[in-house]
């Protein structure tokens, strides 16, 4: 069997492989959106920002500090959690009690300051990152070639997914934070500092985001406009999936990258918008998400 | 007279003579963008409904307009007609697909849908993909006042602008204006005293959409053309922008938020290139972190702590 539905079985393939990559990225955007709105009543519109900053703390560390992809992978979502922190402590903590709108007005000029800045440094066209020695190079499946990059990516946003959800499902500290994320009066009344595990989450929600910066710094070029092209997808596949799961952001996210890889084999022209029409039928059909509560 | 009247003649006589002493194109697109926040205004300020994607309106009938007179060769009000006809009803698809949801996920769909038609406008054939339509003919009012005159333009543009304002006085003033505020106050007692939320929610955004239409479509008779940036969701940033500026929720807020975010693009655009959006950014932060209601909202608190005291 060489075809499927009259498409080339090789070029149906590497667009699902494709499609997997990009869900995997959708998958831990959305991920961190959902954490930190689940805490802090805020919607993240800085996330893209931060996953830009992510891919180009990589670049830069292999630029002028000759830092490879391994120290990168793990200093640079540091660096950009850290940031968050700052961000936090700076500015979100000031908004809690306001209306949910200053959360995402703030975080939309936090955005645009980035871009701006990371725009007028490095320019709107993209810098290259070679893909680490050990990843370049593909398995062959018989029935294909898969490009090892792209398998890593996948195996590492399945693996830190899974690490998030297990924390925060299964464990003590997963517990206190969802207890927090439930009443977080009476969680501080136990004695649980509430104001330093939200700290914590948002630090955490950015070092994810920065982690899929780095993890698509070799899969696509580091360029300062790659983040707010991105969000707005996600922004999609939140309102699909619905905040309330973890687990359900997570196989929204893959979903949706997979179902757009595919549209890309059979009708090119709607790739771009196939998420935002399913995003318009759930509305119709669904309009909580798909895994979400009407609150 | 009473106090406000006063303030309405001084602001036409304002607008009347503006022209003599500064650039017409740059007062007409000041009115242009502050038609776009009113419009903007009475949906987040009178209704409560964050709109993130508004700029897909007042893009749509930008191109719209600029079709219709281009290509089509229609008189110039009927393109205008055609532009804001085509923002409205693309405000009633969006808007009744929106409000199934509040809050923050409404100003997420509004985004995601206005990201989904920018795509269709990149690839339509009739946009011009990343050229734009340019070359928009201005054509002439009912065949007699020729429209290439820029002072001739200015003057038909306020005449929009304040027929426009008026209507949204009227809106907000109104008993339907008031079920808006009703409903940006306290929903749920709004829909327990019988309201139809959904309807006014609906007609509030299609009126809203319509009207950033109308600034849509005149901008593109100022400039004789209409590009993707129209429809870019940097625009309707921008256009929270210049109403939280302003002052949400105040009626001449988002005329004086235009006005100063359009006046600071034009004097920083030679500038500072690329740095403009990291100020523009930097205002957004500001202004939400130490000035949430705006420059006229701050000012009127201020006025009345100083009646309060004496």
């Amino acid at each position: 069997m060489s075809e499927i539905f009259g498409i080339p079985i090789q070029a149906f393939m590497g667009q699902l492989m494709l499609g997997l990559v990009n869900g995997s990225f959708y998958a831990m955007l959305s991920l961190g959106l959902a954490v930190i709105f689940g805490m802090l009543n805020i919607i993240n519109f800085t996330h893209g920002a931060l996953y830009m900053v992510g891919a180009f703390g990589a670049w830069l560390g292999l630029t002028y500090l000759e830092l490879g992809y391994w120290q990168a992978l793990l200093l640079s979502p540091i660096c950009v959690g850290i940031f968050g922190i700052v961000i936090e402590r700076s500015m979100l903590q000031w908004l809690y009690k306001l209306d949910h709108l200053y959360g995402l007005l703030l975080t939309f000029g936090l955005a645009l300051v980035l871009e701006g800045l990371f725009t007028n440094i490095f320019g709107v066209s993209g810098q290259p990152y070679s893909i680490p020695d050990e990843l370049s190079g593909a398995f062959n499946l018989g029935f294909m070639f898969l490009p090892k990059y792209r398998a890593w990516v996948i195996v590492a946003s399945l693996v830190v997914c899974f690490v998030t959800w297990f924390v925060i499902e299964k464990t003590q500290l997963g517990a206190y934070l969802r207890a927090a994320t439930e009443n977080p009066k009476l969680t501080q009344a136990f004695g649980i500092n509430v104001p330093l595990m939200v700290m914590l989450t948002y630090g955490f929600g950015a070092a994810l985001a920065g982690f899929a910066g780095v993890l698509a710094a070799p899969a696509i070029q580091v360029s300062p406009l790659m983040g707010s092209n991105l969000i707005i997808v996600v922004f999609a596949v939140v309102v699909i999936g619905g905040m309330g799961s973890i687990l359900g952001s997570i196989l929204t996210g893959i979903g949706l990258g997979v179902i757009e890889g595919l549209t890309k084999v059979f009708y090119a022209e709607a790739s771009s918008t196939v998420v935002f029409i399913i995003m318009a039928i759930v509305l119709m059909i669904r309009p909580a998400g798909l895994f979400g509560k009407e609150k | 007279m009473s106090r406000s009247t006063i303030g309405y003649l001084a602001l036409l006589a304002f607008g009347l003579a503006a022209p003599f002493f500064i650039y017409p194109v740059l007062v007409m697109k000041v009115l242009c963008f502050s038609l776009f926040a009113c419009a903007f205004n009475l949906l987040l300020g009178y209704t409560g409904l964050l709109s993130f994607g508004h700029a897909v309106f007042f893009g749509s009938a930008a191109y719209v307009a600029g079709h219709a007179l281009k290509v089509w060769q229609l008189p110039t009000l009927l393109g205008l007609l055609a532009g804001t006809g085509a923002a409205a009803a693309l405000g009633w698809v969006i808007g009744s697909l929106a409000i199934r949801r509040q809050g923050i996920y409404f100003a997420m769909i509004t985004l995601a849908l206005a990201q989904m038609v920018y795509f269709l406008f990149l690839q339509a054939p009739f946009t011009g993909g990343e050229d734009g339509l340019q070359g928009v003919p201005r054509g002439s009012l009912f065949g007699v006042l020729d429209l290439s005159d820029d002072m001739n333009l200015y003057y038909v543009v306020l005449a929009i602008f304040a027929a426009a304002f008026w209507l949204i006085q009227r809106t907000i003033h109104s008993p339907f204006g008031q079920i808006l505020k009703a409903i940006r106050e306290n929903e749920p007692r709004a829909v327990s005293l019988g309201y139809d939320v959904a309807k006014y929610k609906l007609l509030a955004f299609v009126l809203s959409a319509g009207l950033a239409g109308l600034a849509g479509a005149t901008k593109t008779l100022v400039f004789k053309f209409a590009t993707l940036t129209d429809a870019h969701w940097h625009t309707s940033g921008e256009v929270v922008l210049m109403t939280l500026v302003g002052g949400m929720g105040t009626v001449f807020g988002p005329l004086v938020g235009a006005t100063v975010i359009v006046t600071l693009q034009n004097e920083l655009a030679d500038k500072v290139g690329s740095l403009v959006t990291v100020i523009m950014g930097s205002i957004f932060v500001i202004c939400v972190l130490a000035f949430r209601r705006g420059i006229v909202g701050e000012s009127l608190a201020l006025y009345e702590r100083m009646i309060g005291r004496r």
